[in-house]
């Protein structure tokens, strides 16, 4: 590497949804991202042009970030049409800006989906994904003191596929990507996790069921299986764990 | 009852009454095969039909049912998620929703659009290009009934253009049968889809092949 292209910065056009409000009408706005090198992450991008617009006396661009390593399921943005910006298996914040070339237009838009309403800018209300987790998102037995690692005997397969589904972070890329605002991958992979154990087996149907009710009740759509989800999802969750969903639903409709 | 509100619910009947209709298709294409066989194949084959009687009434109101229960949950469906998704992106990319995936409402309003014309034009036969004069003569001679009709270009147009209809509705559709009754993973799924794509295919290619073969010549009075 020469000293050279260490230096070597993009200009960007950003062209950012903003909202006052949760009922302000919206609108795009356009800013230009100056200095911006290829190491920078989305995310530190947005904080270079946040420090302009601060020095400018505007307004920063209001986001959802926290761990900013890419499994804590904070950040949503919607890049270019495609939650998390569309490289696989990848968050906002572990997206970088080699991605992009000098001079590009980027199009920064907030989760949409009817269950996630806009708190403001690219800042949404996901806690109908909260809701969904608290109607059944649990095992309720009662295991007093911490129980030895091993006590209960769990097959490698099923160990495996319960770790799979509980990847998901919960971010919701999942709903944003689906054409129906659906969150049945989600609600999946949080039902899969557990029923494929000896734990989460006990109150299996009444979890399906009540999970689904929920995720009903927050105002998510009907899954037409697009699976827009999966290809979306920085966890690389699999639709298997809508069909699983499915699954144990019409199990415990049947008895 | 909880299935007729549930969304997994509805997802179930989605598929089972598709099922249904699926293997209609089935059938309904190995019945007008025996176009190729000769006219009197053809024509036996639907008096042997006509000759079960009440078997035949009480099928056709079993398949009005599954079609109806169909046609209303994916309005239903459809509404329900179109007021669930109401903010479209200013710049939509879609990884792996395909036209076919998208368009389910569209080309499955086409096809109940064809089936009433196709109802009018076969079964009840009272759209234009039927000669009632020779039906009246000799009703039982479908074999002309069907030439005849296939011999105006527009009329066969219709006709594999609603064959292409189906072959997208049933592209989505079968596979997604397998996944709404979750009977697909992450092995057998894209297995499920080279079967719903292969099955569409040959749909297609069946039932177009005999207003085009009527077209060119081959099969004729």
């Amino acid at each position: 590497m020469s000293g050279q292209n260490e230096h070597k910065t993009m200009t960007l056009k950003l062209i950012v949804w903003r909202q006052n409000g949760k009922n302000g009408p919206g609108r795009f706005e356009t800013y230009t991202a100056r200095e911006i090198t290829e190491h920078h992450s989305f995310l530190e991008m947005l904080d270079v042009v946040n420090e302009d617009l601060i020095k400018e006396g505007k307004e920063p661009i209001i986001f959802d970030h926290d761990c900013r390593e890419g499994i804590c399921g904070v950040c949503s943005q919607v890049i270019n049409g495609v939650p998390h910006g569309g490289q696989e298996r990848t968050t906002v914040c572990q997206l970088h800006m080699r991605k992009f070339k000098d001079g590009d237009t980027i199009y920064i838009e907030p989760w949409r989906a009817r269950a996630f309403p806009i708190l403001k800018d690219l800042m949404v209300d996901r806690s109908a994904l909260d809701t969904i987790i608290q109607a059944g998102g649990y095992t309720s037995a009662h295991t007093g003191g911490a129980p030895d690692a091993n006590a209960i005997p769990i097959p490698k397969p099923d160990a495996e596929y319960s770790m799979d589904a509980a990847e998901c972070i919960g971010c919701g890329a999942c709903v944003a990507a689906c054409p129906n605002g659906a969150a049945m991958l989600f609600t999946g992979a949080k039902v899969a996790q557990l029923a494929v154990l000896p734990q989460g087996k006990v109150e299996a149907k009444e979890r399906a069921r009540a999970m689904i009710k929920a995720m009903q009740e927050c105002g998510f759509g009907n899954c037409t299986n697009h699976y827009e989800c999966q290809a979306a999802c920085p966890k690389g969750i699999h639709v298997k764990f809508i069909a699983r969903l499915n699954r144990e639903y019409i199990r415990a409709l049947i008895g | 009852m909880e299935i007729l509100t549930n969304t997994v619910g509805r997802k179930v009947l989605m598929a089972v009454t598709g099922l249904f209709m699926l293997f209609f298709v089935i059938v309904h294409l190995l019945g007008n095969s025996t176009i190729f066989v000769g006219p009197s194949a053809l024509n036996t084959y639907a008096e042997k039909l006509h000759s079960l009687g009440p078997l035949v009434w009480a099928f056709r109101a079993f398949m009005l049912a599954m079609l109806g229960v169909h046609v209303l949950f994916g309005v239903l469906l459809t509404l329900e998620n179109w007021a669930a998704n109401p903010g479209k992106y200013a710049v939509n990319r879609k990884l792996k929703a395909n036209f076919s995936s998208e368009t389910m409402i569209w080309t499955g309003a086409l096809l109940f659009a064809f089936l009433v014309y196709h109802l009018l034009q076969f079964t009840l036969r009272v759209t234009p290009d039927i000669i009632p004069e020779a039906v009246a003569k000799r009703p039982g001679d479908v074999y002309a009934m069907v030439v005849g009709s296939f011999r105006h270009t527009a009329i066969s147009l219709i006709y594999v253009g609603a064959m292409v209809v189906l072959f997208l509705h049933l592209k989505h559709g079968i596979q997604s049968f397998f996944q709404s009754l979750g009977w697909s993973n992450d092995r057998t799924l894209p297995r499920f889809e080279t079967i719903g794509n292969v099955l569409s295919a040959l749909f297609l290619l069946g039932y177009s092949a005999i207003p085009i073969l009527i077209l060119v010549g081959f099969l004729t009075r």
